[in-house]
C-alpha cells in the first residue's frame, strides 16, 4: 500500500468517526453512528496491518486487549459506567505514553528521522506528559468512582487537601516543563533520563490534580479526564504526523471540554473552582435547623392516592433512585398509573447521574422509553400546570434557594418541582445534599415527604395502586 | 513565499480544523445520549492503537517492539469494549410505540 492510499484509508476513517459522533443527536440515528464508528474503526486498524512490517505480535495482543474488552462491555453495570470509562480514559493515557516512549527507542517504524528533529521532540514531549496525567489522573478518578476509598486515602471520594497544595502542583509543573526543555536539547543518546524524569513527574502530577476533587464533582473530572485523553491522541498524531489521529483526538479533546463545560454551568461552579478542588466532599448532616421546622410525612399508600387522582404527574429521579436499585419499581408504577389515564414524564437534571447522561441510560436500562424522558430545559415550564411532582431521591437539583439571591446555590439551574401543584418527595433522611444546604422544598405546605428506602417505598405504592 | 510547508504547519491545520468540526458535532448531540458520547469518544480516541501496532513492528523485538506491543494489549480494550458497551447502551434506548408491540 502506497502512502497515499494509506492517507486516503485514513481520511476515510476519520470522516466515519465525525459521522459516529453526528449519529449521536438522536437516539433514533444513534445506533448507526456508532456501526460508522466501528467501520471507521476496523478501517484505520486493517490499513495499519498493511503497511507495517510484522503483524504478529500486534495481532496477538490485540486479540488478547479485544478479548478483556468485550468482556468487560458485557458483563458492566450501568451504574459502574463512569468508573468503567475512567478506566478506559486511563488506558488510552498509558498507551500515548508507551507509543512516544518506543517512538524514542525506535523512531524508524514511524517515519520519524534519527535523530529526532526538535519539532517531533516537542511534540513527543505534550503527547506523553499529557498521557502521562490522563493515566494517574484517570486511576485516581476510578478509585474514587469504585469506591476503593478502604484501599487508599487517596481514593477516597472525600476531596483529600493538604498545605501548599497548589504551590507543590506549580512546583511539579514547573520541573516537568524542565525536563521537557532538557529532552527537546539533549543529545540523540541521552533522551531517556529527561523523558523518564517528565513522565515520572507528570504521573505524580496526575494523581495530585485528581485527589482534592470531591466525589459530587466526579462528572467534571471524568468529562475533563475524556477531554485530555483525547488531546494524547493527538499529541500522538502530532508526532506521527498522522492526519487520522489528529482528528480523532481533537474530536474527543474537544467533546470532552463542551461535557466539562456542560456539567459545570448545570452545577454553578466555575471550571477552576472545580480543578482547584476541596468541594464537594461527602453527603452533608443533618442540618441544624431543620429538626425546628416541620415536615408533612405520608405514608406510601397516601402516595398512592394522590398520584391515581392525579392528572399529571412528573418524576424527578436522582442517584439515590439508581443506588436503591428502583429504576425498575418506578417503570413498574409509572406503567400503572399510565393504565389508569395519568400522564407522567420524567425530568432531568444534567447532574442527576455521575457522569454526564447517566440517569438517562439508567432509565433506559429499566425500559423507560425515551420520550417519556425530558431534559430540564424542556420541561420547567411545565411544572406549574403539573398536578403533582414526584422526587425521588434528588435535592440540590430541585431546591429553591438556588433562586435567590445569596444562598450558596445561587444561579445554580434546578428543576422547578416548587412550581407543581403538589409535590412528594421520597428521601431516606432529612440529611442535606451535597452543597450542605437545607432544602426549603421540603416545608412547603404542599409537599408531603415519603421515608424510607426508595425501592421499598416505591413496591408498597405499586401494591397500593392495585 | 517559496519552499514547502512544514509538516508541523500542516498537522496544525488539521488539528485546529478538526477541533471547530468537533465544537459543531457535538454540541448537536442529545443531553440523553452523553454518557453514549463518552463511551464513543473514549472508544475513538483509542485509534493510537495505530501508533502502537506501528511500534510493534519492526522485525526485531526490541525495546521499541515490547512497548508497541504492550500498548496494544491495553487500548485494544477500548477499541473493542468502548464500542462494544456503547452498542449496549444504545440499544437500550426505545421509544413507546416499539415497546407496546413486544
Amino acid at each position: 500500500m502506497s502512502a497515499n492510499q494509506t492517507a486516503i484509508s485514513y481520511l476515510i476513517a476519520s470522516v466515519l468517526f465525525i459521522l459516529a459522533l453526528r449519529g449521536l443527536s438522536h437516539p433514533r440515528s444513534a445506533r448507526r453512528g456508532n456501526l460508522f464508528g466501528m467501520i471507521g474503526m476496523a478501517i484505520a486498524v486493517v490499513t495499519t496491518f498493511a503497511v507495517t512490517n510484522r503483524i504478529d505480535v500486534a495481532l496477538g495482543m490485540m486479540i488478547v486487549g479485544g478479548a478483556v474488552g468485550v468482556i468487560v462491555a458485557r458483563r458492566v453495570q450501568m451504574t459502574q459506567m463512569p468508573e468503567v470509562v475512567a478506566a478506559m480514559h486511563s488506558l488510552v493515557g498509558m498507551a500515548a505514553v508507551l507509543i512516544a516512549a518506543a517512538i524514542i527507542s525506535d523512531p524508524l517504524p514511524f517515519n520519524v528521522e534519527y535523530p529526532i528533529p526538535i519539532g517531533n521532540r516537542v511534540e513527543l514531549f505534550i503527547g506523553t506528559f499529557v498521557g502521562a496525567i490522563t493515566f494517574s489522573g484517570s486511576v485516581i478518578a476510578f478509585g474514587k468512582l469504585a469506591g476503593l476509598g478502604k484501599y487508599g486515602r487517596v481514593f477516597s471520594s472525600a476531596p483529600v487537601t493538604f498545605k501548599g497544595q497548589h504551590l507543590v502542583n506549580m512546583v511539579l509543573a514547573v520541573i516537568m516543563i524542565g525536563c521537557g526543555v532538557m529532552f527537546v536539547r539533549a543529545l540523540p543518546g541521552e533522551l531517556w533520563l529527561p523523558f523518564l524524569g517528565m513522565t515520572g513527574v507528570a504521573f505524580l502530577l496526575g494523581i495530585l490534580i485528581i485527589v482534592p476533587i470531591g466525589g459530587a464533582d466526579m462528572p467534571v473530572v471524568i468529562s475533563m479526564l475524556n477531554s485530555y485523553s483525547g488531546w494524547a491522541a493527538a499529541g500522538i498524531g502530532f508526532s506521527l504526523n498522522n492526519s487520522m489521529l489528529i482528528i480523532a483526538g481533537s474530536l474527543v479533546g474537544s467533546s470532552g471540554a463542551i461535557l466539562s463545560y456542560i456539567m459545570c454551568h448545570a452545577m454553578n461552579r466555575s471550571f477552576f473552582s472545580v480543578i482547584l478542588g476541596g468541594f464537594g466532599g461527602a453527603e452533608g448532616e443533618v442540618s441544624e435547623n431543620a429538626a425546628q421546622k416541620t415536615v408533612k410525612s405520608g405514608s406510601p399508600e397516601d402516595v398512592a392516592f394522590l398520584l391515581g387522582n392525579a392528572e399529571s404527574v412528573i418524576i424527578v429521579p436522582g442517584y439515590g433512585l439508581a443506588v436503591g436499585r428502583a429504576q425498575h419499581a418506578v417503570k413498574e408504577m409509572v406503567e400503572k398509573l399510565t393504565a389508569r389515564g395519568v400522564t407522567v414524564r420524567y425530568a432531568i437534571h444534567p447532574v442527576a447521574g455521575r457522569m454526564p447522561g447517566h440517569m438517562n441510560v439508567l432509565l433506559a436500562e429499566a425500559e423507560v422509553p425515551y420520550d417519556q424522558v425530558v431534559e430540564m430545559d424542556d420541561i420547567n415550564s411545565d411544572f406549574s400546570s403539573t398536578d403533582v411532582a414526584f422526587v425521588l431521591g434528588a435535592n440540590d437539583v430541585v431546591n429553591p434557594l438556588a433562586e435567590q439571591q445569596g444562598s450558596p446555590i445561587y444561579g445554580m439551574p434546578i428543576l422547578e418541582a416548587y412550581k407543581a401543584r403538589a409535590v412528594l418527595v421520597n428521601k431516606r433522611s432529612m440529611a442535606a445534599g451535597y452543597a450542605g444546604i437545607d432544602n426549603p422544598l421540603f416545608y412547603m405546605d404542599k409537599t408531603m415527604m415519603v421515608f424510607g428506602d426508595a425501592k421499598k417505598v416505591i413496591e408498597s405504592i405499586v401494591k397500593a395502586l392495585d | 513565499m517559496t519552499g514547502t510547508v512544514d509538516p508541523t504547519i500542516i498537522n496544525i491545520t488539521v488539528f485546529v480544523l478538526a477541533i471547530f468540526v468537533g465544537y459543531h458535532v457535538v454540541w448537536n448531540v442529545t443531553p440523553a445520549l452523553h454518557t453514549p458520547l463518552m463511551s464513543v469518544t473514549n472508544a475513538i480516541s483509542s485509534v493510537v492503537i495505530v501508533g502502537a501496532i506501528l511500534a510493534a513492528g519492526p522485525g526485531t523485538m526490541g525495546i521499541g517492539a515490547i512497548l508497541g506491543a504492550t500498548a496494544v494489549g491495553l487500548v485494544a480494550i477500548n477499541t473493542f469494549g468502548g464500542f462494544m458497551v456503547s452498542q449496549r447502551m444504545l440499544s437500550m434506548f426505545k421509544k413507546r410505540e416499539e415497546k407496546g408491540k413486544q
